[in-house]
């Protein structure tokens, strides 16, 4: 995409922009439709209706919402650390928004062609904690401050069992670029990570088994990421009121949330990459049946957040139906349970790689 | 060179999401653990008892309305108990049976909010809608009987406001059938949950004896494997007429008395308020149920103290009668008031996150720690 721009325009600039608007136009879009959904998936859950009024079901309210939000005053305690405090939504928006830059939406639409593509995404998502604490710190409240600790630790921690199951996917494709790894996974579903991968070989019913562990500790890890129940605990809202964004009002606040709905695309587009072929069709392109090599991409995409959308739904169903752990077993959980596992998941698929 | 460390002082409430109403917690903490809890109250003091002594006695029912909001029934109940001992008066059978049809829906009514805003505390939002949707077809019978869907005013001294309406007795029969699987669905939803059992099972233990001295009382008391239980120790109206179990704490979950008995308890009730329910509804006599509402309430000189089982424990009014249309002085025995006592021994040692789940587990309305 960025190379054809390139060569269409002969800027950098302009090029590069019209590369990074593209996923965020995406990112914006994804987001007012998935607190739509979020609302309508726990009204229906919990017996309700959910937005009704605002168009059919309800699907403007969104809009509406940003709009209230955006007249809002911005309101700045007197006791903050203004600098911190304006910088912080900023930051955590970044980070998630950054993290898009090496996700492959379709075969064409790719920001960044880096090599260590799943690398740079676990790296930059990294930010966000910094947003996080800022946040906390600079808001001078003590709802804020303990969120922010909570949130720190537990984003932390959870890094690790992620990347450690990151890794085992890593040494099955031998290669760190989302790109490549989805591009190994093509034709075919049986040919997805997740049932072993697209060598057919002896080892792809030996890799079955342990492909589903990395999987299940890998979304567990990502739904404490992205601090969702049963692990919301920094913003846990009826202990600490709201967590670290307690003091946030406006826009401000909706850039949180913005963050928080673009980092579950974020980390649900990543363990669809990497265990469920990313943008690949489950059975062939239409494209290429009709012999339109256009349409394909366009295909890819569809699947692409077709995928991403149906982990989010799931990331919003566990929400509505469990309650939340407490800080310490949050970290019982990770450490004793999900760290071990994938290590010897790790050293495990590392065996059969070899063999 | 030491470090310098200190506690911190945490503000929770009164304007908190789970303080349920306006209740200050003062949390001393080291980190997040818990080295002392000192609620606040009186954000909510309406002064009823000295409202009370302004009042001729059918005016103050209303009042006691306003108490325990969740348990309005109860509240009546328990004052025309007291003023009818002062007056000596007995009530006709039909009006006995459908105070005891009442209050035992008005305790599922309860129960269900306590169920429900306690897994609201620890994060499970979708039961408590759940459960309202099921209180919401009993205060649809309340608002059949007497119009009104929190705040009654239905138990009059001597009688009742209204009879029951023709289609009561069918409907509450519909809602018994209804609401027993119900419960099942609530115990696979909630109840049995790994993740509740987590985060209440071993948590905030209330021992007996602690129980006792602070006056624990109700489904708090139970919680801790006492089976105390008014309705059946020191029955009132018609109560030793009905055949039913009393729940008690078995610490199926964890320790005897935790948060996880103390909710537990709370279900099992349900279970037996809907045995109550389902033995008085087809022994109703037929009858007036005002005729024995005097005309004119002017008890003689002396005192009297009534109790009943609210849902949340021993509610007492002690009432002095000077001989007048008011009366000389109210007092009110609140359960929630005496309950809430004990938190700060129950949170000590626990993370701020458990503070919430033990204070929804012991279930207190401000309206009535107040007053």
């Amino acid at each position: 995409m960025y190379q054809f721009l390139y060569n269409l325009t002969g800027n950098v600039i302009i090029a590069g922009t019209i590369t990074a608007a593209v996923p965020l136009t995406v990112l914006l879009l994804y987001a007012l439709f998935a607190i739509w959904l979020e609302r309508k998936v726990s009204a229906h859950m919990q017996d309700r209706l959910g937005p009704m009024r605002t168009g059919w079901h309800g699907w403007l309210q969104t809009i509406a919402d940003m709009i209230k939000m955006i007249q809002k005053e911005d309101i700045t305690a007197s006791d903050v650390d203004k600098k911190l405090f304006n910088i912080a939504p900023v930051l955590v928006f970044t980070g998630s928004f950054a993290a898009f830059a090496a996700i492959p939406f379709s075969s064409r639409l790719l920001g960044s062609e880096v090599e260590v593509g799943i690398f740079y995404i676990l790296a930059i998502s990294s930010l966000v904690v910094a947003g996080i604490l800022m946040a906390g710190w600079s808001s001078n409240n003590k709802y804020s401050l303990l969120g922010a600790m909570r949130s720190v630790a537990q984003i932390i921690s959870y890094e690790i069992p992620t990347a450690l199951v990151v890794l085992s996917m890593v040494m099955l494709s031998g290669t760190l670029s989302l790109d490549k790894i989805s591009q190994m996974q093509t034709a075919y579903f049986w040919n997805w990570n997740i049932l072993g991968g697209p060598a057919f070989t002896w080892t792809k019913l030996l890799l079955f088994p342990f492909m589903i562990v990395g999987f299940i500790i890998i979304y567990i890890s990502t739904l404490a990421e992205v601090n969702r129940t049963p692990f919301d605990i920094p913003e846990a809202e009826s202990e600490l009121v709201a967590g670290y964004f307690t003091e946030y009002a406006g826009m401000k606040w909706g850039i949180f949330m913005l963050a928080e709905y673009a980092n579950m695309l974020a980390v649900s587009a990543v363990v669809a990459t990497l265990f469920f072929g990313g943008y690949q069709s489950p059975f062939g392109y239409l494209g290429n049946t009709l012999g339109l090599a256009w349409l394909v991409p366009f295909e890819q995409g569809f699947w692409f957040l077709a995928k991403g959308i149906i982990f989010v739904f799931v990331q919003m169903w566990l929400r509505w139906t469990l309650p939340r752990l407490r800080v310490d077993q949050l970290m019982t959980v990770c450490w004793k349970y999900l760290i071990p596992y994938a290590l010897v998941n790790l050293i495990i698929i590392g065996i059969i790689t070899l063999l | 060179m030491a470090l310098k460390t200190d506690t911190m002082i945490l503000n929770m409430g009164p304007q908190h999401p789970s303080t349920h109403g306006v209740l200050r917690l003062e949390l001393e903490i080291e980190g997040e653990l818990i080295r002392n809890v000192t609620p606040h109250i009186g954000y909510l003091h309406r002064c009823f008892e000295k409202h009370a002594e302004a009042m001729t006695y059918p005016q103050i029912v209303p009042y006691t309305d306003r108490m325990d909001y969740l348990a309005s029934m109860g509240n009546n109940f328990g004052y025309a108990i007291a003023v009818e001992k002062l007056l000596g008066i007995k009530v006709p059978e039909r009006v006995e049976y459908i105070r005891v049809i009442m209050a035992e829906l008005q305790r599922i009514a309860s129960h269900l909010v306590a169920l429900g805003t306690n897994g609201l505390d620890i994060g499970a939002f979708t039961p408590f809608l759940y459960l309202f949707r099921d209180r919401e077809k009993i205060l649809s019978l309340f608002e059949m009987t007497c119009g009104a869907r929190l705040l009654y005013n239905y138990i009059w001294v001597g009688g009742l406001s209204h009879d029951i309406h023709p289609d009561f007795p069918r409907l509450t029969k519909e809602f018994i059938n209804y609401f027993r699987p119900t419960i099942t669905e609530l115990n696979n939803l909630l109840t049995f949950n790994k993740i509740f059992i987590e985060r209440t099972a071993n948590i905030g233990i209330l021992p007996v004896d602690t129980a006792i001295n602070y006056g624990v009382s109700g489904p708090s008391l139970r919680g801790s494997g006492i089976a105390f239980d008014l309705r059946r120790d020191d029955p009132y109206s018609i109560y030793d007429r009905f055949d039913f179990d009393i729940a008690v704490g078995k610490g199926i979950a964890g320790t005897v008395g935790d948060c996880w008995d103390r909710y537990y308890v709370r279900v099992l009730e349900m279970e037996q308020s809907l045995r109550i329910i389902e033995q008085a509804i087809d022994r109703i006599p037929e009858g007036d149920v005002q005729s024995a509402i005097p005309k004119r309430i002017k008890p003689p000189k002396g005192t009297a103290y009534a109790r009943v089982e609210n849902p949340r424990g021993e509610l007492g009014y002690f009432i002095i009668s000077n001989g007048g249309v008011t009366p000389f002085r109210v007092k009110v025995r609140g359960p929630s008031f005496v309950n809430l006592e004990v938190l700060g021994e129950l949170c000590k040692g626990h993370l701020v996150a458990d503070v919430i789940a033990i204070l929804g587990s012991i279930d207190i309305v401000l309206g009535e720690v107040d007053r």
